[in-house]
């Protein structure tokens, strides 16, 4: 009691030295400074989105716009197609969350719960696969591609990411599933549950708001995407978002305002996708950092 | 009590076969997607070969004792030290000191809501597509109808500089974007490391009058050391892998003042047609990520049994 007490007395002391004083405003306003150094960009894009070619070149890149002016936009969609790019980047994306959570689950079942021999050397494997430069596997699968006929395919990327990002999963759900109480696998065992009843109805709802995260991520993280997409999806009715945004690079109609609608319709779904998981992407993060 | 733990385990440590099956999934998976292409580059790399149907002649190491005279691949490697400037050493030393301004100052002075609104705007550019993020650089600094050319004209500066185009400022600017994009990851890892920290040490060392320098030096840096090294590790990788940013900004120009080693890779197999160079460059590069992240992973291990041991 006394030492909590001395403990609440000494935090109200040094919140109270904390708390007063000028230098506080002047490391928030710093610290302001860089956030809006780190928002500058995107809010300058924001600005000239909406902008006619015109106003760009009159009024300049930092005033805003003389009028709500959605051309820009119009061009970026038609020129790009646009939902179908949105649509490829959803189904990509979203089959490989699905698929590369799976694939993780059921193989950090076999290496963190039951213990397969030589678990460690596996992961490590799994790792250094995770490590590896895309460039070094990229022409082999792009001829192997070609010759199963799955060249200009998305169930290509789609099958290459869900290996990729399932060796991230692994790592993470073996770590993970290795401190599984040991109390639930037994009382499975009692019950007559076989390997795979207990992953089924034991493991996998427990397991279940990591595997959430670990879709979010695996959903963003193919989302982001841009070697293997630009290589292998080589149509207009094949590619994803970021993939159609580059690719009007040097377009000499693109003004600056079209450039700039493209870029925010780009960024929109990830920016989206941003607000609502901000809370689950930086569990995420440091979930993975150090286990 | 003990019969109970280990009983249980002998029984599991028999049955590990039984789990095999989940495994067999991911071990062809692997085989198919991850390590026979890997073996195949090997292999392409022996040869002299404009892909497709083209014939394959053999050159044993040619390609990589070509390599040696290449001015354009040492370039490649060279520039990757920038990229760890940019992407590793930069980013890092930003990134601990705004997370412990922020975690340890700010949220204490005006509340976690801050700190927390903070950290999320520096993460941000984390979450954006980086080849979109990279387009959107592209026009701020584009020479003609860029951002920031036509601002400083506004201004009245009559000749501004071709950030991208001009040699000596492609890789400066290419730089400052790559800082930018990776400032976020290591101020939120850090946030969470410093909320492992026990408080009472700071306590303990502000009652001992130690200022706020003292106390990030004597506890803070070594408190958060294991995420520094991951850190480290993942963003070394990532630098040494770069590749969708240099391909929106510069392709590797002008004059080759920003080529790296993924890009040159990509530039000999699908521009180019030498597919073994290629290869050579890409197992190369591949080498080089292996060899860093073992000795990172290696330093790490050897620091711990060093702590480990003073205690």
């Amino acid at each position: 009691m006394s030492s909590l007490r001395v403990g609440a007395r000494r935090a109200e002391k040094l919140h109270s030295r904390y708390a007063h004083g000028p230098v506080r405003w002047i490391v928030l306003a710093v610290a302001i400074l860089v956030a809006i150094a780190m928002l500058a960009p995107i809010l300058i894009m924001l600005l000239n989105a909406f902008k006619s070619a015109q106003d760009y070149s009159q009024n300049g890149p930092l005033s805003l716009p003389s009028s709500f002016y959605t051309n820009g936009l119009a061009t970026f969609w038609n020129r790009t197609n646009f939902p179908i790019k949105l649509l490829n980047s959803i189904f990509i994306s979203g089959l490989v969350a699905v698929f590369g959570t799976f694939l993780s689950l059921i193989t950090a079942y076999a290496l963190g719960i039951g213990r397969v021999r030589g678990r460690t050397w596996i992961i490590a494997l799994f790792l250094i696969a995770n490590m590896l430069p895309q460039e070094s596997i990229i022409y082999p699968l792009f001829t192997m591609a070609n010759a199963v006929g799955l060249s200009n395919s998305q169930w290509s990327v789609i099958i290459i990411f869900t290996v990729i990002q399932a060796a991230f999963g692994i790592y993470l759900l073996s770590s993970v599933l290795s401190t599984f109480p040991n109390e639930l696998l037994e009382a499975a065992a009692l019950d007559g549950a076989g390997r795979f009843r207990t992953l089924w109805s034991v493991v996998y709802p427990i397991m279940k708001p990591t595997l959430g995260v670990l879709m979010v991520f695996f959903f963003i993280w193919t989302w982001n995407e841009f070697f293997i997409p630009l290589v292998m999806l080589t149509s207009n009715d094949t590619q994803t978002v970021p993939i159609a945004l580059s690719s009007l690079q040097g377009d000499r109609m693109m003004d600056a305002p079209t450039i700039n609608a493209g870029a925010l319709v780009s960024l929109l779904p990830a920016l989206i996708f941003f607000l609502i998981f901000q809370r689950t992407l930086t569990r995420g993060v440091t979930a993975g950092s150090v286990k | 009590m003990a019969t109970t733990a280990t009983a249980p385990r002998r029984r599991r440590k028999a049955s590990w076969v039984g789990y095999l099956p989940y495994l067999l999934p991911a071990i062809i998976a692997f085989a198919v997607i991850i390590g026979y292409p890997l073996a195949m580059n090997l292999y392409f790399s022996l040869f002299r070969w404009k892909g497709g149907l083209a014939p394959m002649r053999w050159v044993g190491l040619g390609n990589y004792a070509d390599l040696l005279a290449d001015e354009a691949f040492w370039t490649s490697f060279r520039n990757s030290i920038s990229m760890i400037v940019a992407m590793v050493i930069i980013p890092t030393i930003i990134g601990l000191i705004l997370a412990a301004v922020l975690f340890d100052y700010l949220g204490r002075c005006f509340g976690p809501r801050v700190a927390a609104v903070l950290r999320a705007t520096y993460y941000l550019p984390q979450i954006l597509p980086v080849a979109v993020a990279g387009i959107v650089w592209n026009w701020i600094l584009n020479a003609q109808d860029g951002a920031v050319n036509v601002f400083l004209g506004q201004l009245g500066v009559t000749d501004p500089p071709d950030w991208l185009g001009n040699p000596a400022l492609a890789m400066p600017s290419v730089m400052l974007v790559l800082i930018w994009v990776q400032i976020g990851y290591p101020v939120v890892i850090f946030m969470s490391a410093l909320q492992r920290v026990d408080p009472e040490l700071y306590e303990a060392a502000e009652l001992d009058g130690a200022g706020w320098g003292a106390r990030f030096r004597a506890i803070t840096l070594p408190q958060i050391k294991p995420e520094t090294f991951v850190v480290t590790l993942t963003c070394t990788i990532a630098a040494l892998k770069v590749f969708a940013p240099v391909y929106v900004l510069t392709r590797g120009g002008p004059e080759g003042t920003t080529l790296v080693p993924s890009y040159y890779s990509f530039l000999n197999f699908f521009d180019k047609s030498k597919v073994g160079y290629g290869a050579a460059v890409a197992t190369v590069l591949t080498l080089v990520i292996i060899a860093i992240a073992s000795a990172i992973l290696f330093f790490q291990a050897r620091v711990e049994r060093e702590e480990r041991g003073a205690r």
